[in-house]
């Protein structure tokens, strides 16, 4: 429906436009007023979860530009979530800083860990350097328990509510229309992040690094600064999430979180902006549904067959990971692929191809 | 002093048990390019396997081992062909994935299975103490860890050297498309890699639990150093399992002597980024002249 029948475009600037349809800008106007309308017709529990989809959009987007655009992956961002939050944590609630100087903090504090993280991309690739992110990972995480000044000696460090103006962000409601311009401007500035000089040698890199090598891209430089845009927007994300939980504890900052923003990263289809808001949505609803499913069974089964809730953590967990293996199994490229398919079907019926 | 001896058997024993994991992790990647995340339950599987075969269906300790043995080499055979070959081609990030996806799925399952109370650790495996050097008291069972480690190695040694199916695999390492030239399928030594993983996760498991002193699932927390142990060995070297194994091995046990547990969990780590830094292939490994 979306798409142009074909490729008329008379001036650059044209064929530069991200958008080149009616019908692109009228999805766009679509999206613009369900985005506004939602809020006020959603419950209290979906609120929330639709403030923590936009929260993981944010490191979505981070991680789309660092493996889906550059082709580097990062088994770490659940990491710099926990660099963000400890860091505006302690930059707001010590040093009694503002919120946005906290967050900012926080953004700084996890780009830098990223490009040092990073640095091993000047000498290896590939399955290496995944392997030098879960390392990041799995030293984030021992930190997070053991450096106790990081949290004044306590197991969790809060943070702050902030306030505009007057308002203070108290509700799912307030935290939502922030939140919903944050994450709009991340993804406006991802999407035209590719149409600069840097998103471009990024593209080359994830296409053909040799080539991109001779056609005078500083490979290891541009890698370097890929991972440090990627954890600065997973910083931001952790940084944010602290104020809207007023609270950082280390057990969120595990292994299973980065592992969930990948997977919203592939479910989404790798290489596109939108698709890491549109897997992070899924991501988000999908635990969501399996816990619900097995509240349900808690609630009819009281007393009727303990068996099945005393395994209920280990049927929650093994079912989420069936899941993505059958789907990675099906479709290794995600549901964006799978749209794509649905729609070929369609526009080419009745024929096979 | 004698703590230090005692520190440094420990670390051997540790050091042999990372080995035995690692060895399966080496052989997949070898084989198939495949980063396996789900090692760690391999050893874990095997461990309860073992559990159940000997306490609770009182089978001889030898024939539980088989039994354990035999179940880590179906799940490896499962696996590999049930998932892995049909993600021959696909990307990285799409097997990575698969392979971490898998360790919460058979996390789950032994979860269902065996329940999260830790089962007491093998009987069979001598325990009381050793002494060393006069005074010094080792473990039993960590000395055998190091015997039975020596004892897979040599036999995985000789069956590069000598078997059919090693040499098989040692040229579908080497080249692929060159060994299927020959005649070799390539099918055949992807199974046996995964079989031969599960094998050896199964052993190293047993080991791991009783040095540990009960069969749990925190076994896979100890598991995950296998990353170092093979980073710092080189990915793609068998040799570079025992070497690295031993290393991270002696120095997780006297960091977490002379320093804490949390460094001594975190260091490997440390030690996993420099190598990257410095000597990305790791000790023994085919070093890739790429120049980008």
């Amino acid at each position: 429906m979306a798409t142009a029948t074909g490729v008329y475009n008379t001036t650059y600037r044209r064929d530069f436009a991200l958008r080149h349809t009616k019908a692109e800008y009228a999805r766009l106007a679509l999206l613009l007023v369900v985005a506004v309308v939602l809020p006020f017709r959603l419950d209290h529990y979906w609120l929330g979860y639709l403030d923590l989809i936009l929260l993981s959009s944010i490191a979505a987007v981070g991680l789309m530009i660092l493996t889906g655009y550059t082709g580097l992956i990062s088994l770490a961002t659940a990491g710099f979530l926990g660099v963000g939050a400890y860091t505006t944590a302690n930059i707001t609630t010590r040093l009694h800083w503002p919120m946005p100087i906290g967050v900012l903090g926080g953004t700084l504090m996890a780009a830098a860990l990223g490009a040092v993280f990073g640095l091993p991309a000047l000498r290896v690739k590939g399955l290496y350097l995944a392997i030098s992110t879960f390392a990041a990972q799995a030293i984030f995480n021992n930190r997070f328990r053991d450096w106790r000044w990081l949290t004044n000696g306590q197991f969790s460090v809060s943070a702050n509510t902030p306030k505009i103006g007057s308002h203070a962000l108290n509700s799912d409601f307030r935290w939502y229309w922030v939140l919903v311009v944050i994450t709009a401007l991340v993804v406006w500035g991802g999407v035209n992040l590719f149409r600069t000089g840097l998103g471009r040698a990024l593209i080359a890199i994830r296409d053909q690094d040799i080539a991109a090598e001779v056609i005078g891209v500083d490979v290891g430089r541009y890698k370097v600064m890929a991972f440090a845009i990627a954890c600065g927007l997973a910083g931001f994300a952790g940084a944010l999430q602290a104020h809207y939980r007023n609270i950082v504890t280390w057990e969120r900052y595990d292994f299973d979180t980065s592992f969930l923003l990948i997977a919203m990263i592939i479910v989404g289809g790798l290489g596109s902006i939108s698709g890491a808001v549109y897997g992070a949505a899924f991501m988000t609803w999908v635990p969501a549904y399996i816990t619900r499913i097995g509240q349900g069974i808690q609630a009819r089964s009281s007393g009727g067959t303990p068996l099945i809730i005393e395994k209920l953590p280990a049927i929650q967990l093994g079912l989420f990971g069936v899941v993505i293996v059958v789907f990675l199994l099906f479709e290794p490229r995600g549901l964006a692929r799978l749209w794509q398919r649905t729609k070929d079907y369609f526009r080419i019926w009745p024929f096979r191809y | 002093m004698s703590r230090f001896i005692l520190l440094t058997v420990n670390g051997l024993a540790n050091g042999a048990i990372l080995s035995l994991a690692a060895l399966g992790f080496v052989l997949i990647y070898k084989a198939t390019e495949v980063i396996n995340f789900a090692q760690g339950q391999f050893l874990v599987i095997g461990a309860f396997v073992v559990y159940n075969a000997n306490v609770t269906w009182g089978l001889p300790w030898p024939v539980a081992m088989l039994v354990g043995i035999g179940a880590g080499i179906l799940l490896g055979i499962v696996v590999e062909r049930l998932i892995l070959r049909r993600l021959v081609g696909e990307s990285n990030l799409a097997v990575i994935m698969v392979t971490i996806a898998l360790d919460a799925a058979l996390f789950g399952m032994v979860l269902f299975t065996w329940g999260a109370e830790p089962k007491p650790a093998p009987k069979f495996v001598p325990h009381g103490s050793v002494h060393l050097f006069g005074d010094v008291a080792v473990a039993a069972d960590r000395l055998w860890a190091v015997a039975v480690a020596v004892v897979v190695f040599v036999g995985v040694a000789l069956f590069f050297q000598r078997s059919r199916h090693g040499v098989a695999m040692r040229a579908v390492a080497d080249d692929q498309q060159a060994a299927m030239v020959q005649g070799i399928s390539v099918n055949r030594v992807f199974a046996f890699a995964w079989a031969l993983a599960g094998a050896a996760g199964a052993v190293g498991g047993v080991l791991l639990a009783s040095v540990n002193g009960g069969t749990s699932l925190d076994l896979e927390s100890f598991a995950i150093l296998v990353f170092p142990v093979v980073i710092l060995g080189g990915l793609d070297s068998v040799l570079g399992t025992v070497v690295g194994g031993v290393i991270i091995g002696l120095l997780v046990e006297y960091t977490k002597s002379y320093m804490n547990v949390n460094a001594s969990q975190m260091l490997p780590f440390v030690v996993l980024v420099a190598i990257l830094i410095v000597k990305p292939y790791g000790l023994f490994g085919q070093v890739r002249i790429e120049r980008v």
